[in-house]
């Protein structure tokens, strides 16, 4: 197989310690990263006796329980079980945790790169789904559930089938207002939510190149919702000067030495796949869902379709809508700009440019949540937070938020949201609330006309 | 880890594509919404959470056509869906809220892969069946009538006496039968997973960090 290995081979292939039969290896995780919704994990291990085997390689942060209200009464969330109760774990077996406020702190598939701790060609595990996210700094990362976690902390381990090898290509050049996260939702409306299922999912193409840093993330974060437990980008230089000089990047002679090894994290030329699929993207539009999951998606220009099953009719019914509906002008009463998906820099620089002098609409509520300590401050740096302000949106601290509604961040029953998320399932941003998902600009656009709308009609 | 070997009950048909999730294990039961999480519960909890956003009103009363709230399926062991069966979040709580209320096989054509994966660390099956397999034994089970589940001989048999075989790989299996214990079994590996590490400083010292901050 030498010389015919796909980059998720080579990887698999470095951590693998024992084949365990049936299609089972166990794999060395290298970086494991914890959550606030960990608490069941850490009392197994607490029962257990346990130890954290690595708590060098063990990074935690609070993000899905904790409200992002600038007015928080419980500031440090001394009354949050879940934040309380992983502060106790970090001390108690040594790992390290970047509290709330500090530097670090945020949501953590924004911060696992953005302090370098992720690098090219490691693996990655964290109870979390969108754990994906950071195969797009080249590495295999995963989601886990809890019982895994305990796994890991344990052993530094992980049971894991080899999945089957899908790759992805992209080519073309995205017309201006049109972002990764319309690329993602295309691919997806163009595949369907189970198209990656049992994959390993391998991105590239002359689109996904010309990606920055942050785009690429967006991309590998919704390959979950492909159904693809891994998604992953080969390593380039835009990858190597995103993480030169990051806190727990290599540095010196060990930065030369890491990426001469990665430049050779690339899949062969003669590397199989079990699929490939190949589209052009240089004549998308800007996306937004109109159904209860992301495959359920619509250029701007679209109509809401008629319904192809049962499911169909239940989520028009849910979402409120009639087929033949143009989806443009559709009244909304809330924005969410954040989310692992979209609340990065470029994100908030994206909706900023949007926003410009606009007011938000008198019938929307908008949040800008950044997804960490470090982009708040970078944006509060270049006056971002002073736009969306002055516009009306409400500038909140870093955390997971009305993403998945578990911290009282939520959309009121009802209530239709844009949102830069990555999940539009019923319920998900809280009960009776309706999502329709789309980039930072789509989403900053509709929240100044009041009404989904096209971001290329107020900038580009 | 429990174990599961036989089981027998009703199946629940839910015929829907993509139930995912946060549909299984919702964060509130719609009466409950916004109030604060809490950091642990019980079984009974639970099992009372479990599709909470379709099985209760606003009042927090049941509501009367969901089918696990119907009598025979309030005590099904078995879910009959469609594809991509809980895809989505990672949680685990979709497994353990599905155990609690007696579930103990979901059979669906296609699984949200970490779903998959948490059912055998839980004595749960996820049971992969074609589409129209499903919708043929979903009309066996309207009636209620018990289905069985044999892990030993990898069958599941309808009301009619229709004996379905299917297969399992051995290391899945012995995880259900035995209700291995599997970070037990890796940490009989400690000397291979000592000697990787040991590898990795040597060939690529960025790799693994030497210590806590
Ligand atoms: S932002 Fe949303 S999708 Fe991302 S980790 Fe938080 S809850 Fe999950």
């Amino acid at each position: 197989m030498a010389g015919r290995q796909s980059i998720f081979d080579k990887i698999w292939q470095r951590h693998a310690i024992a084949d365990l039969g049936d299609g089972f290896t166990l794999l060395h995780v290298d970086r494991h990263v914890v959550c606030d919704l960990t608490g069941k994990g850490f009392v197994e291990l607490e029962k257990r006796g346990g130890t954290v085997r690595n708590p060098e390689l063990t990074f935690a942060v609070a993000d899905h329980s904790i409200s992002t209200d600038p007015e928080n009464p419980d500031p440090r969330f001394l009354k949050n079980d879940f934040v309380v109760n992983l502060r106790r774990q970090a001390a108690r077996f040594g790992f390290t945790h970047f509290d709330i406020g500090e530097r670090g702190h945020g949501i953590e598939h924004v911060v696992a790169p953005e302090l370098g701790i992720v690098l090219p060609g490691l693996t990655v595990a964290c109870a979390d789904s969108h754990t994906v996210t950071l195969g797009a700094m080249g590495a295999i990362a995963w989601g886990i559930g809890q019982s895994e976690l305990v796994h890991i902390l344990a052993t530094q381990c992980s049971v894991q089938r080899k999945p089957k090898r899908m790759r992805i290509r992209l080519d073309g050049t995205l017309p201006p207002g049109v972002y990764a996260k319309d690329l993602i939702l295309h691919l997806i409306g163009q595949t369907g939510t189970g198209a990656g299922t049992g994959h390993a999912v391998e991105l590239c193409g002359t689109a996904i190149d010309a990606l920055g840093m942050e785009g690429r993330f967006t991309m590998c974060n919704m390959t979950i919702e492909l159904g693809a437990r891994f998604g992953m980008i080969a390593p380039d230089e835009t990858t190597f000067a995103y993480l030169a000089g990051r806190p727990y990047a290599p540095q010196g002679a060990l930065w030369d030495r890491a990426i001469a090894d990665w430049r050779t994290l690339a899949s062969d030329a003669g590397a199989e796949f079990d699929v490939e699929l190949s589209f052009n993207v240089s004549a998308i539009a800007p996306q937004v869902t109109w159904g209860t999951n992301p495959g359920a998606v619509l250029p701007i220009g679209g109509c809401v379709p008629d319904p192809a099953n049962e499911a169909d009719v239940a989520a028009l019914d849910y979402m409120g809508l009639t087929p033949g509906t143009a989806i443009e002008g559709l009244p909304i009463d809330w924005v969410f700009i954040g989310s692992c998906t979209n609340s990065r820099i470029s994100d908030l620089r994206e909706a900023a440019a949007i926003v410009g002098g606009r007011k938000v609409a008198p019938n929307v509520r908008a949040w800008v949540v950044p997804g960490s300590t470090e982009v708040k401050l970078q944006a509060e740096a270049e006056h971002l937070d002073a736009i969306f302000r002055a516009a009306g949106f409400e500038w909140r601290e870093p955390g997971c938020s009305m993403c998945l509604a578990a911290n009282g961040d939520l959309v009121p029953r009802g209530m239709r949201a844009v949102s830069t998320s990555n999940r539009n399932f019923v319920g998900r941003q809280g009960p009776g609330s309706r999502t329709h998902l789309a980039s930072p600009a789509l989403a900053a656009a509709s929240a100044c006309l009041g009404v989904i709308a096209d971001p290329r009609k107020l900038r580009f | 880890m429990p174990s599961l070997i036989e089981v027998a009950g009703p199946a629940a048909p839910m015929l829907t594509p993509n139930i995912n999730t946060d549909a299984i294990a919702p964060l509130y039961r719609p009466a409950t919404a916004g109030s604060p999480r809490p950091f642990t519960q019980t079984d009974e909890e639970r099992a009372k959470n479990l599709f909470a956003g379709l099985r209760y009103d606003l009042a927090d009363d049941e509501l009367p056509d969901f089918v696990l709230n119907r009598p025979p399926f309030r005590s099904a062991k078995f879910i009959l869906a469609l594809d991509n069966f809980a895809c989505g979040s990672s949680r685990e709580s979709a497994v353990w809220y599905l155990y609690a209320f007696g579930i103990r096989c979901v059979v669906a054509p296609s699984f949200g892969e970490i779903f998959f994966d948490n059912c055998f660390k839980n004595g749960l099956l996820p049971l992969v069946l074609d589409a129209a397999t499903i919708r043929e034994l979903a009309a066996e089970a309207a009636t209620g009538a018990d289905f069985t589940l044999d892990v030993r001989r990898a069958t599941l048999t309808a009301p009619s006496g229709r004996t379905i075989e299917f297969t399992l790989s051995d290391f899945r299996r012995e995880a259900l039968l035995t209700g291995a214990d599997e970070i037990a079994m890796t940490q009989r590996r400690e000397a291979a997973i000592a000697a990787h590490q040991e590898r990795q400083r040597r060939e690529r010292p960025w790799v693994l960090r030497e210590s806590a901050k």
